[in-house]
């Protein structure tokens, strides 16, 4: 059998955890196993049918009060008995926070080995997996051999896929946690009043990097003329305290998937193009037409963004285009 | 307070990554070396957290010699001593650097209060080190945290979440992973860099274990290099930049 770790909100299953169910059930299929999961917290049940629709036979609901709020090392304790006690051949959690922190625990109790970031599983004599490096700027081409197989999906790289299938059937399982196990616990979560369209959401994103000089007015000015726009920058402008780390795009940064990226004197490194590559297209603003960006772009203006983008403004203005 | 700050030499690549020849590496020969922006964030946390309640940062990373670089960048930012665990060229995997990690804390005669790890590796993002050593020590611990706390023997500590943040309270000692965000790490002065290169760095030699992980090859992933449309080379280039945001219907 091969369990995956779902995540839910109050019933209703989240994008990533159906991305681990895809891969979860590609495993499934290549060892002629059959797909469980296992959900956690208030509502857990909700998601049986979800579940099923993507392959899940057997739904494990873990509703334990003590576990009602996330427990990283309890969870891990869980997910290990679970597996012991239904003999996993694998257990495949999504690309999460809390995805990567319970199979951490998970690993350590069990003593096994864990892969991370993995895309696609090739079960042969071992599996032989694909898995990204460097925020996905390298792939990596590797073995894993173990008793059971712990790994976890990339976040985004794998689409989910629906079988159709009835409703999962819903079986509880109780784990036997302590204290000790509790130690750590989720104990609140505060609201953030976002303001303006999040970076993640934007069908537009402009952003600027060292090359602004730490000007970003006129960059700001053309994001308030675009609906859904949202102002980004590279780490380098970051690290000059010209924005906030919450604008940064790229490998330790935010992912961004708008309908465009225009980015603004940045040069293009490889650990800033991983956080756009979601982007249909990319405008590069940039005065060095032998700059990386300018091959990694579908458009390109080879000027200075100073007088580039208040231009841009102007030109939306002309044409009625006011936010 | 005791902090403990594990950090690991990365290669610095910038707009292309080449292989070596056997492809199981990155070709470094025209590269600098560095550690991963969520570590940088970690050995300026220790530092502040230093700063605030006294006491001492040790900054610890198991890799070749030639680490040391690292170590020494991390006591310019303000760290006080620096323990090179010398793991030879090959690099480790995360099972046997958690486990060096931890027998080097129970063989170290200070009790750590706090081991601040990156939430993952810039190279190998394995997502793993942290929590294996918090297990092997039995200590607890908390991943991916952008603001940290320290009064009284507790730590407070946030992670992000899609509008808004988790709060986890967790008693020292513990183990707890940082995301870049945490804070602004401070550019060391000369001097700091300067007498940083005179610091001594302990040296001990770790056994490696099993790894069941095991690296085939790597692959650098194919982009679409095709030559971008210029759209101009002046300001003039805003009409044809509006012409295409006016094609996507995104204006
Ligand atoms: C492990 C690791 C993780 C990293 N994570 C990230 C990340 O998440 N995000 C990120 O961005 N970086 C990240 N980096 C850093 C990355 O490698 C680069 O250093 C950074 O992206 C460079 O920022 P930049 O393009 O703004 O600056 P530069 O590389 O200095 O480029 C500035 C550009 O501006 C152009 N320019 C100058 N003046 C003008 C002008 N007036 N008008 C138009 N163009 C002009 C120049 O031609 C140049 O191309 C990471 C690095 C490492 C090692
Ligand atoms: N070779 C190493 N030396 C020191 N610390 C390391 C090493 N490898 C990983 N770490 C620490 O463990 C964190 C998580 O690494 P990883 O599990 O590989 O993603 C890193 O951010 C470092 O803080």
């Amino acid at each position: 059998m091969v369990l995956t770790i779902v995540e839910h909100d109050d019933g209703e299953l989240d994008d990533v955890s159906l991305q681990a169910l895809a891969l979860a059930r590609d495993v499934a299929e290549q060892t002629g196993e059959s797909l469980d999961a296992v959900a956690f917290g208030p509502g857990a049940d909700a998601v049986a049918e979800a579940a099923g629709a993507h392959g899940v036979e057997t739904l494990h609901t873990v509703e334990d009060d003590a576990l009602a709020d996330y427990a990283p090392e309890a969870y891990g304790r869980a997910v290990v008995q679970c597996a012991e006690e239904l003999g996993t051949e694998a257990v495949i959690a999504p690309g999460t926070d809390r995805g990567a922190e319970t199979l951490s625990h998970a690993a350590a109790k069990l003593d096994e080995p864990m892969a991370a970031e993995v895309t696609d599983v090739e079960v042969g004599e071992a599996y032989e997996l694909t898995r990204q490096r460097w925020g996905g700027t390298l792939i990596e081409h590797s073995k894993l051999t173990a008793d059971t197989n712990l790994l976890t999906v990339a976040a985004n790289e794998v689409s989910p896929s629906e079988t159709g299938g009835d409703a999962a059937a819903v079986e509880p399982f109780a784990p036997d946690v302590d204290d000790g196990d509790l130690r750590v616990q989720l104990t609140d979560i505060e609201q953030s009043d976002v303001e303006g369209v999040p970076l993640g959401e934007a069908r537009v994103v402009v952003s600027g990097g060292r090359g602004t000089d730490g000007d970003f007015s006129e960059l700001e000015a053309l994001v308030e003329r675009v609906p859904n726009a949202a102002l980004g920058s590279s780490r380098a402008a970051v690290n000059e305290g010209w924005r906030p780390h919450d604008d940064q795009i790229g490998q330790t940064g935010a992912k961004i998937a708008p309908e465009i990226y225009i980015p603004a004197g940045i040069s293009g490194a490889v650990q800033h193009m991983v956080g756009c590559k979601g982007a249909e297209n990319i405008l590069a603003i940039n005065t060095d037409p032998e700059a990386a960006i300018i091959q990694k772009a579908d458009y390109a203006v080879i000027a200075d963004l100073h007088e580039v983008a208040p231009a841009i403004a102007e030109e939306l203005e002309a044409r009625g285009h006011a936010e | 307070m005791e902090i403990l700050t594990a950090i690991k030499r990365v290669p610095e690549t910038g707009a292309k990554v080449s292989l070596t020849d056997d492809k199981r590496d990155i070709d470094t020969t025209s590269l600098g070396f560095t550690f991963s922006p969520h570590e940088e964030c970690a050995v300026e946390e220790s530092v502040q957290l230093v700063e605030e309640h006294g006491g001492n940062v040790t900054v610890l990373t198991l890799g070749p010699e030639d680490a040391t670089e690292q170590l020494r960048s991390s006591i310019a930012m303000g760290a006080d001593d620096g323990i090179l665990l010398d793991g030879g060229d090959e690099e480790w995997g995360p099972v046997g650097t958690a486990s060096a990690i931890a027998e080097a804390v129970e063989g170290s005669d200070t009790g750590y209060d706090l081991l601040l790890f990156g939430n993952e590796s810039a190279d190998a993002a394995n997502h793993q080190v942290g929590v294996r050593v918090a297990e092997q020590l039995g200590l607890p611990c908390v991943t991916g945290i952008k603001d940290l706390e320290v009064a009284d023997g507790t730590a407070t500590a946030k992670r992000e979440i899609p509008g808004g943040s988790e709060v986890y309270e967790i008693d020292l000692p513990a183990v707890i992973t940082v995301k870049e965000g945490l804070n602004e790490p401070r550019y060391p002065s000369m001097r700091a860099k300067m007498q940083a290169r005179k610091a001594s760095v302990d040296q001990q030699s770790p056994e490696p274990r099993a790894e069941g992980l095991e690296l085939v090859e790597l692959e650098v992933p194919e982009t679409d290099d095709s030559p971008a449309e210029i759209l101009g080379e002046s300001s003039e280039a805003a009409e044809d930049v509006v012409d295409v945001l006016e094609e996507l219907e995104v204006v």
